[in-house]
C-alpha cells in the first residue's frame, strides 16, 4: 500500500473493501459499492480495490470495462437513461433518442460540457408496455415523447 | 372510507402511483402500498374493499382523488374512471393465474399479508418430505425452465441432489434481459416471498445452505422489495440457520448485476457472481455438477422458482392438469410494446397469438395494422400476421421456428422497418457478446454491415447469400444463445418480410 494522505475517495474504497471484502466472489460487489459512493470508479480505485481483494489489477481493469454499468469517468450532476430495446422501438424511441442527443448536445456515454447531465442507453428497465422508457436520476417515467422529456428535463431543472 | 391500495409497482411509480397515494394519504385514508395486476393501461389502478369484493378505479391521476371520494367510491360508487369489481375485469377473470395469484392483491412488503393468503404452506409440507419426495414433485408437475430454454426443472434438481458433496448452492436468475418482460419484475415487486419460497423449497430439496438471486441493476425497485423481504422472512424463521425450526439450513442474498444482457446466460451468470467478467463457460460440466464456486449448483428463472411453492402446496397434478402436450401449467405472457392494452396474461399453454395480442391486447395502441411480432426476447423470431395463431407451446413455436423463451410478446404496427430491426439484432449482439467466441463477437459487427451493404445496394444478391452464410456460422459456431440465436430474429425478417431487404434510395 502507498502512504499518501487518505482522500475522501480512497477512504470510501476502503470501507466498500472493509464492508464486502470477505463474501464469496467479492469483486463486483465491491464495485458497486464504491459507484454507489462515488458515483464512478477512479483509477486509483482500480490499484486500491487489487490489493485489498489480493487480485491483480489486470483482473479488476477487465471486470470494470466488462459491465456496462460501471464507469470510468465522474458522471454529470444527473444521469438520463434512454431505453433503446425493441419494445420501446414499437413506441417511437428512436425519435426520442435523436431528440435527446440533440437538446443535450452529447451521444451516449457523455457528458455535457457544463458537467449537468449524462446520456446513457439501456437495454429494457422493464417497462415495456408504456414506452418510451426513461429513467432520469433513478426515477422512471413511462410514454416520453420528446415534447415530454424537455418538460420532465425542465421540471428537474426547477426542482434543483 | 378508511383504506384503498395503490401499486408501488414500478410502471404503475412511472404513471404517477406515488403522487396518488399521497393525495389519498392527505385525506386521511389509510394506503396499503401493492403489485400491479398487470393492467398497465389502468395504471396507477386504485383499489378499494367492497362487501363484494375489491372495486377498481382508473387510470387515476391525483388530481381525480377528491373527485372519486366525493363520487363514494368506498361503496364503490359510480365513476368515469370506476371498472367495477377487479377480479371481474375480462382481462383478469379470463386468466388462470398461479404464480400470480397473491400480486397487486397483498402488500409485498409484509409477511404477516403473505402468511395471511396461504403464504408458506408449500414450505411446511415440503419440510415434512424427504429431499427426493420434494423433487419427485416438481419432476411430476411437469414444470420446465420458464427462462427460456424449457429445460424440465425436476431433472436438474435431481441432478443436484444427487451430487455427493456438503456445499451447494440455488441461484435465481433474475436478470430478465429480454426485452419485452417483465414478470421476473412484476414478482420481484409484488410478491417477493412467494420466489423465497420456492428458493428455500430449493434449498431443503437437494441439500443447499446458500441461494443468491442475480438481479438486474436496471430493477432498482425490485432490489429493494427482495432486501425487504428477505430480511423479514429471516427474523421470523423462515431464512437462516434453521429454517421452520428444522434444523435445516438456508441463507439467502440478493446480488446485483452491472447491465450486462449476456448475464442472463447461466454460465456467464456464475462468473459474474463469482465476481468475474461474465464470459461464458463451455459445458460440460453442467452447472448442476460444477457451478457457482465448482459446487453443484442449481439455476432458475424467477418464474419457475416462483411456481415451486404451489406446487408443493396443492401437489403436482393440480399444476400439470394445466397446460398442452408436453407444455404444462401456466405461462406468464407480457403483452408489450405497441399494444392497447399491455400487461401481464397468465394462462394455461395452448392460448393462440391471435387471442393475446387482440382479445387481451386490444389490437396496437396506434390503431394501426399489427405487422409483426417478436416472441421470446431480442434472439426471438417475428412473427408475421399469418403465424398469429400459432398456440403457445413450446413445441408448437419450434415447429414454425420460433421460441416461447421468456414469454415477452412486443406487437409492432406497420410502421416498422424489419430490416433496421434485423440489424438492431446484430448491433445489439455486437454490443453484449462476452467476446469469447468469434462467430458472435466478429460474425455479429460484419451482419450490421453486410445489412448496411445491401440496403446501400453494394452488390445485393452477394450480400444475401453473404448473410444466409454468415447466419448459419453464428447459429452452428457459438458457444451459447446470444450468438447462436440472434439469426432468428435476422432471418425470420428475411423469410416474412422479404420485400424489406432490397437497396433503398439514399436520402
Amino acid at each position: 500500500m502507498t502512504s499518501v494522505e487518505p482522500t475522501a475517495e480512497s477512504q470510501a474504497v476502503a470501507a466498500a473493501i472493509a464492508r464486502h471484502g470477505h463474501e464469496p466472489g467479492p469483486l463486483i460487489v465491491v464495485l458497486h459499492a464504491v459507484q454507489d459512493a462515488l458515483g464512478y470508479i477512479p483509477e486509483q480505485a482500480v490499484r486500491q480495490i487489487a490489493d485489498g481483494l489480493n487480485l491483480s489489477r489486470a483482473e479488476v481493469f477487465g471486470v470494470v470495462t466488462f459491465y456496462h454499468y460501471f464507469r470510468t469517468h465522474k458522471p454529470g450532476a444527473r444521469t438520463v437513461q434512454i431505453c433503446r430495446a425493441e419494445a420501446c422501438q414499437a413506441r417511437g424511441c428512436q425519435s426520442l433518442e435523436r431528440h435527446a442527443r440533440e437538446k443535450l448536445g452529447i451521444d451516449y456515454h457523455e457528458t455535457t460540457a457544463d458537467g449537468s447531465t449524462s446520456l446513457e442507453m439501456v437495454f429494457c428497465m422493464g417497462n415495456c408496455a408504456t414506452g418510451p422508457a426513461v429513467r432520469i436520476d433513478g426515477r422512471l417515467y413511462s410514454h416520453v415523447t420528446p415534447e415530454r422529456f424537455d418538460a420532465l428535463l425542465a421540471h428537474q431543472e426547477n426542482a434543483l | 372510507m378508511t383504506r384503498v391500495y395503490v401499486p408501488k409497482d414500478s410502471t404503475a411509480v412511472s404513471l404517477g402511483a406515488d403522487e396518488v397515494a399521497a393525495a389519498f394519504a392527505q385525506q386521511g385514508i389509510e394506503v396499503i402500498r401493492t403489485g400491479s395486476r398487470g393492467l398497465f393501461w389502468l395504471e396507477p389502478l386504485v383499489e378499494v374493499d367492497t362487501p363484494a369484493g375489491r372495486c377498481g378505479y382508473g387510470p387515476v391521476g391525483a388530481a381525480d382523488v377528491g373527485g372519486l371520494i366525493a363520487a363514494g367510491m368506498s361503496d364503490g360508487g359510480a365513476h368515469p374512471l370506476a371498472i367495477g369489481l377487479v377480479e371481474e375485469h375480462p382481462y383478469l377473470k379470463s386468466q388462470q393465474r398461479l404464480t400470480f395469484r397473491h400480486i397487486g392483491i397483498i402488500d409485498p412488503a409484509s409477511l404477516t399479508d403473505y402468511l395471511a393468503h396461504g403464504g408458506y404452506a408449500g414450505l411446511r409440507n415440503a419440510l415434512s418430505m424427504t429431499g427426493a419426495a420434494i423433487v419427485q414433485a416438481v419432476a411430476d408437475s411437469g414444470l420446465r425452465g420458464r427462462g427460456g430454454a424449457a429445460f424440465p426443472t425436476g431433472i436438474k434438481w435431481k441432478t443436484v441432489l444427487d451430487q455427493p458433496v456438503t456445499q451447494k448452492y440455488v441461484t435465481c436468475n433474475a436478470d430478465e434481459g429480454d426485452s419485452g418482460t417483465f414478470a421476473d419484475r412484476l414478482v420481484m415487486e409484488g410478491d417477493p416471498f412467494t420466489l423465497i419460497e420456492g428458493m428455500t423449497i430449493a434449498g431443503v430439496a437437494v441439500g443447499a445452505t446458500q441461494g443468491f438471486i442475480y438481479c438486474r441493476v436496471e430493477y432498482p425497485e425490485s432490489i429493494a422489495a427482495l432486501r425487504t423481504a428477505i430480511a423479514a422472512a429471516k427474523s421470523a424463521g423462515y431464512l437462516g440457520e434453521s429454517v421452520c425450526g428444522s434444523g435445516k439450513r438456508f441463507e439467502l442474498d440478493v446480488r446485483v448485476a452491472a447491465g450486462a444482457y449476456i448475464c442472463g446466460e447461466e454460465t456467464s451468470m456464475l462468473q459474474s457472481l463469482e465476481g468475474k467478467r461474465g464470459e461464458v463457460r463451455v459445458r460440460p460440466p453442467l452447472p448442476a455438477i460444477e457451478g457457482l464456486f465448482g459446487k453443484p449448483t442449481i439455476v432458475n428463472n424467477v418464474m419457475s422458482l416462483a411456481a415451486v411453492p404451489l406446487i408443493l402446496e396443492k401437489g403436482p397434478t393440480y399444476y400439470r392438469d394445466f397446460g398442452m402436450g408436453r407444455s404444462r401449467g401456466t405461462i406468464a405472457l407480457q403483452l408489450a410494446g405497441n399494444l392497447k392494452r399491455g400487461g401481464l396474461v397468465e394462462r394455461a399453454f395452448g392460448v393462440t397469438l391471435r387471442e393475446i395480442l387482440y382479445d387481451y391486447g386490444g389490437g396496437s395502441a396506434s390503431g394501426r395494422p399489427i405487422k409483426a411480432v417478436q416472441v421470446g426476447g431480442p434472439l426471438g423470431a417475428y412473427l408475421p400476421e399469418s403465424q398469429f395463431d400459432t398456440p403457445l407451446d413450446y413445441e408448437a413455436f419450434a415447429a414454425v421456428g420460433a421460441l416461447v423463451g421468456h414469454g415477452g410478446i412486443v406487437a409492432f404496427d406497420d410502421t416498422a422497418d424489419m430490416a433496421a430491426l434485423a440489424r438492431y439484432a446484430f448491433e445489439f449482439c455486437a454490443y453484449e457478446s462476452c467476446g469469447k467466441c468469434t462467430p458472435c463477437r466478429i460474425g455479429s459487427t460484419r451482419g450490421a454491415h453486410v445489412i448496411d451493404n445491401l440496403l446501400a445496394g453494394h452488390e445485393p444478391e452477394r450480400q444475401k447469400v453473404l448473410l444466409g452464410e454468415l447466419c448459419e456460422t453464428l447459429i452452428h459456431g457459438s458457444l451459447c444463445g446470444l450468438g447462436g440465436m440472434t439469426p432468428f430474429p435476422v432471418q425470420s425478417a428475411m423469410k416474412h418480410f422479404p420485400h424489406e431487404f432490397e437497396p433503398r434510395s439514399q436520402h
